[in-house]
């Protein structure tokens, strides 16, 4: 076993995740796209604790998980103020704060 | 993609930790297959089902790195809670529920460039810097138990603790007022 193999495998789930939130236009989806992301850096993460046999690893990662809860709460109030408020979820719709 | 197939043969070489590669080969494809239709399917509910696939992926990966508390609060928080908060996102916004043709934008090239290069930069330096160096071999691992994760939260790492704490009932709060109809 290499510690490569599990950075390969975050690199590649990261990077599918950062295509998701580029070209999804449902806020949703979006959201899911970024809970993915975060799972890929969670991998990084534990593996490092592991190599390097230190429990901190595998605490940030647990850290990682309570925010990505967190986030993923205020995500979804926002999503469904911008449902409640244009009646779409199509995130290229709010643009209202665009210059 | 190449080099991770040429990297799982050459790591299968060494008799010693074959079932461990094995499970990890078997993983890491139902990851990346789930996660790619994730992001290419056209309908919302089964996005948030192969998401699932995902995460019970990512969990079974911590197992195989010895990490069994961080496996277990995964399916608790990840699977039980999130999914179902996000399946409860796509109830409340009325998604359609059967196949939606404009779930994604038409440039969708540009996407796929950008997260393409991002792969080649981040796999050249992993390989530059581990690679199947001997240094980078994950040999004889002890899991990291439940007991010592807890230790080393309530001692070393209690101020960030503390902080998420408090965080999590912020980002409750901030929800509720912000969801709420006044």
């Amino acid at each position: 076993m290499y510690l490569t193999q599990y950075l390969l495998l975050a690199a590649v789930l990261f990077c599918i995740g950062v295509y998701g939130v580029l070209t999804r236009r449902n806020g949703v989806l979006v959201l899911m796209s970024i809970e993915l992301i975060l799972n890929a850096v969670n991998i990084n993460m534990v593996a490092f604790g592991t190599y390097n046999a230190d429990v901190g690893g595998q605490v940030f990662a647990l850290f990682i998980i309570a925010v990505a809860a967190a986030e993923v709460g205020v995500g979804l109030a926002i999503v469904l103020l911008i449902y409640r408020n244009r009646r779409s979820i199509d995130v290229s719709d709010a643009s209202l704060m665009r210059g | 993609m190449l080099a991770s197939v040429s990297l799982f043969a050459q790591a299968t070489g060494n008799s010693w930790d074959l079932p461990a590669n094995i499970a990890f080969g078997i993983i890491s494809v139902i990851a990346i297959g789930a996660a790619l239709r994730m992001v290419t399917t056209n309908n919302v509910v089964h996005s948030a089902l192969y998401l699932l696939i995902v995460l019970a992926s990512v969990a079974a990966v911590y197992i195989l790195l010895g990490a069994e508390f961080a496996a277990a609060t995964q399916v608790l928080v990840y699977i039980g809670a999130i999914l179902v908060l996000l399946l409860f996102g796509v109830m409340l916004t009325r998604a359609r529920l059967g196949g939606d043709e404009d779930l994604n934008y038409e440039q969708r090239w540009i996407g796929l460039g950008v997260s393409v290069l991002l792969f080649v930069v981040m796999t050249y330096s992993i390989w530059e810097q581990y690679g199947t160096k001997d240094e980078a071999r994950l040999v004889g691992y002890e899991p990291q138990r439940t007991a010592e994760v807890a230790d080393s939260i309530f001692s070393t790492y209690i101020v960030p603790f503390e902080a998420v704490s408090v965080l999590l009932l912020a980002a409750l709060i901030g929800a509720v007022v912000v969801a709420r109809r006044d």
